[in-house]
């Protein structure tokens, strides 16, 4: 997963749980309003260890373990985003936020609107989404599309380290809810990172997507996890004389149509990635955008590649079929390139 | 060593605790039926102005509530909820806390807000929904809220407030502020897992927060005892490990002794305090409810009289000498009066203007909204006999 760009060797590098770390340390130490809250975030150093030291540094009152109830701790953060505090909610992971949705959309993302302005909720949600590795139908499912179709709501997306960074800032300094959506099995995965995105004021902006390779032939967008795979397939692609545009979405809502829509209109041809079911994807509201302002630019039809319409299966064959792998994002690239291929994966 | 939790006594005698108590919580209160302070009750003694102001206002809630409700009823509001028999708890604990008290309420304590300060003016705006609403129209009538009075916007989500309530508690003793927050609920809210997560974190995190509980009987059709098997709300504190209260939530001067007390503890304690309030629920739910398919009409019109919180608390002013006939008519013609023009008035307002749709979704308005704004006026402006004509663009 490390794409060099022409740094020394001496180019610093840093896992996502690193940066994410980093990130939490430094604005706690910048905001005094700052606070982190979740199941097993102090002593444990964090379910993950994304907030490895934190305790020791800050103290319970920053870092609060919080009694098993996310309906619980999310309405009592939003409470304290209330008035004025900036609490950062982890949870475990963002299936477990289905016992706490109700607080996010109808008391934190609904809020300011409802109110009239009166009532601002600078809260960020945090925590793994989607699937790890065998952890089976309720420790897997992505909530991009859930969280994303909700006004009042930011939902980010980070892929590498710099993301990880400049994004969380940015989530913690923003005014309005933030719902950041990370991903456990990148928590290890090691970018480098450069001097800029080190720097302690480093932010990157909120619903500006990022393209990671330029490209002429087809556009691929993805967030999180699957950049690695469309970048990985992109490569692949080049091989083979196809020279594709790969996107790193970095912002679930707003989505940052701009820079997809000329991509589209540059390349002609889409292919979305997604791990997360089909049905009401990320990928279908892509698509709609695409021919709601680039039709004409269209070559070929909009393919999306998603998880599969299934619960997620808990042995490792089965996920694997139920996970987008490379060879999907390849083979649907060269789909809409008219390229002859065989319509599904073998096992 | 001891097993978590510390030290405890160990027995041979195998026993079960019973599901219900020998006797129910006692109920405290000040004044009986008749408005006469019962002997050797404790209490905090509260001077003329201040009863009078209470009396003064609990009938102005009273007055609202009718009125309210017949606009409703004459299709000039869409929608009312009244707090008819709850007046005491409204006013009562109002008058017991002070102004910085962060108040988060569920729907049926707008006289909470009006002790404040909040005017008829204010509370029809938000009903008619007119361009004067603090709430710029976004929301169903009584769904009131006001930065400047530290009330929290009603929202329609039960129990939601009450972790809320306890966040903002939180945020209160990290700033070792001299204030505590206070939060209501009824006796329904009480089934609701926030309800139990958030008095549990109370304790836990030791923050400043009075819960108080209207009890008053029913959650729309539900009776409590379909609601719990608990001896009420009350005993649930110690359950959890928080010191609680019973009182006669009709009665002014319990509600404002005990209210009081809480709030010394919740500050001086930095301690979470329950106050359970029995009350009943003298109205409908809203006007969207008919509660006599539920229950019988006479039992309804006997708490509405008989029971009155606010007759009982004119009757002690009364013998103290602090109020009369003539200011009792008086009064009461003024607040209609008030009230009547208020509505009137609210009526003729203009409607919010269009572009209050589409500000505060986020603290900066979108590129999506912004556009579909700027598409909308297009629109109006081509076809302006299909848009209303009582909203300003």
């Amino acid at each position: 997963m490390m794409r060099f760009q022409g740094y020394t060797t001496a180019a610093k590098e840093m896992t996502v749980r690193e940066a994410l770390n980093s990130v939490l340390d430094e604005e706690m130490s910048a905001d005094p309003r700052v606070f982190l809250m979740g199941e097993e975030v102090g002593e444990y150093q964090g379910a993950y260890k994304v907030s490895k030291g934190l305790l020791q540094k800050f103290g319970p009152e920053r870092v609060v373990d919080t009694p098993i109830t996310e309906a619980g701790f999310t309405g009592i953060g939003v409470g304290a985003a209330y008035y004025g505090l900036r609490p950062v909610v982890e949870f475990m992971t963002f299936n477990f936020a289905m016992q706490a949705i109700d607080h996010i959309i109808n008391s934190a993302a609904k809020t300011n609107y409802m109110s009239a302005g009166n009532i601002s909720v600078p809260i960020v949600f945090r925590g793994p989404n989607g699937a790890a590795a065998g952890v089976g139908a309720q420790h897997s499912h992505c909530y991009a599309a859930w969280y994303g179709s909700c006004p009042g709501l930011k939902v980010l997306v980070p892929y590498s380290s710099e993301d990880a960074r400049g994004l969380l800032k940015a989530a913690i300094r923003d005014p309005d809810p933030v719902v950041f959506l990370e991903n456990e099995l990148m928590y290890g995965e090691r970018f480098p990172v450069s001097a800029e995105a080190l720097d302690s004021s480093f932010c990157l902006p909120i619903g500006k997507a990022k393209i990671e390779r330029e490209g002429k032939d087809v556009t691929i967008t993805a967030f999180s996890k699957m950049v690695g795979l469309s970048l990985e397939a992109a490569e692949i692609l080049a091989k083979e004389g196809i020279s594709a545009e790969v996107i790193n979405l970095r912002s679930i809502r707003p989505l940052d149509r701009s820079t997809i829509n000329a991509s589209v209109r540059k390349t002609n041809r889409l292919v979305t990635v997604e791990e997360g079911f089909p049905q009401h994807g990320v990928g279908a509201e892509i698509g709609m955008s695409i021919v709601e302002d680039s039709f004409g630019y269209l070559d070929a039809p909009i393919e999306r590649i998603t998880g599969a319409d299934v619960p997620m299966p808990y042995a490792a064959n089965l996920e694997r079929m139920a996970l987008p792998q490379i060879e999907d994002i390849v083979r649907a690239a060269k789909r809409v390139c008219y390229r002859s291929v065989p319509m599904a994966a073998t096992a | 060593m001891d097993f978590p939790g510390g030290k405890v006594a160990f027995t041979p005698e195998m026993s079960f605790i019973s599901e219900s108590p020998e006797e129910r919580a006692h109920c405290y209160r000040v004044l009986d039926e008749d408005g006469q302070p019962l002997a050797h009750s404790s209490f905090i003694q509260v001077s003329k102005e201040v009863a009078v102001r209470m009396y003064t206002e609990m009938v102005t809630l009273q007055t609202m509530d009718n009125i309210f409700y017949e606009a409703q009823r004459q299709g000039r509001i869409s929608f009312y909820v009244t707090s008819i028999g709850e007046e005491a708890i409204n006013i009562a604990s109002a008058a017991a806390l002070r102004f910085d008290d962060l108040v988060f309420p569920q729907y049926r304590e707008p006289g909470v807000l009006l002790w404040r300060g909040f005017t008829l003016q204010e509370f029809a705006n938000q009903c008619f929904g007119n361009r004067d609403d603090y709430g710029k129209g976004r929301q169903m009538p009584i769904h009131y809220g006001s930065n400047k009075l530290n009330y929290f916007t009603v929202s329609s989500t039960i129990a939601t407030q009450i972790p809320h309530a306890v966040g903002a508690a939180y945020s209160l003793k990290m700033d070792k502020k001299d204030a505590c927050v206070v939060t209501y609920f009824g006796d329904g809210g009480t089934s609701e897992g926030d309800f139990h997560a958030a008095i549990n974190f109370a304790a836990v995190r030791e923050a400043p927060v009075i819960f108080i509980c209207r009890n008053n009987g029913w959650a729309i059709s539900t009776p409590t005892s379909d609601q719990f098997r608990s001896d009420g709300i009350v005993v649930r504190g110690q359950a959890y490990g928080v010191r609680s209260i019973r009182v006669d939530g009709n009665d002014a001067l319990a509600m404002y002794s005990s209210v009081q007390a809480a709030r010394v503890m919740a500050i001086g304690e930095q301690r979470p305090i329950l106050i359970e309030a029995l009350t009943y629920r003298a109205g409908h739910h809203s006007t969207s409810d008919d509660s006599t398919k539920y229950r019988p009409a006479n039992e309804i019109e006997w708490w509405r009289t008989a029971r009155d919180p606010v007759s009982r608390l004119r009757k002690w002013i009364e013998s103290n000498g602090w109020w009369s006939e003539e200011a009792e008519s008086e009064l009461r013609s003024n607040v209609r009066k008030q009230l009547l023009h208020a509505i009137q008035v609210a009526e003729k307002v203009e409607k919010p203007p269009i572009s209050d749709l589409f500000t505060d979704v986020y603290d900066v308005p979108p590129s999506n909204l912004r556009e579909q704004e700027m598409v909308l006026r297009e629109t109006i402006k081509r076809y302006p006999q299909e848009y209303p004509g009582d909203v300003p663009v």
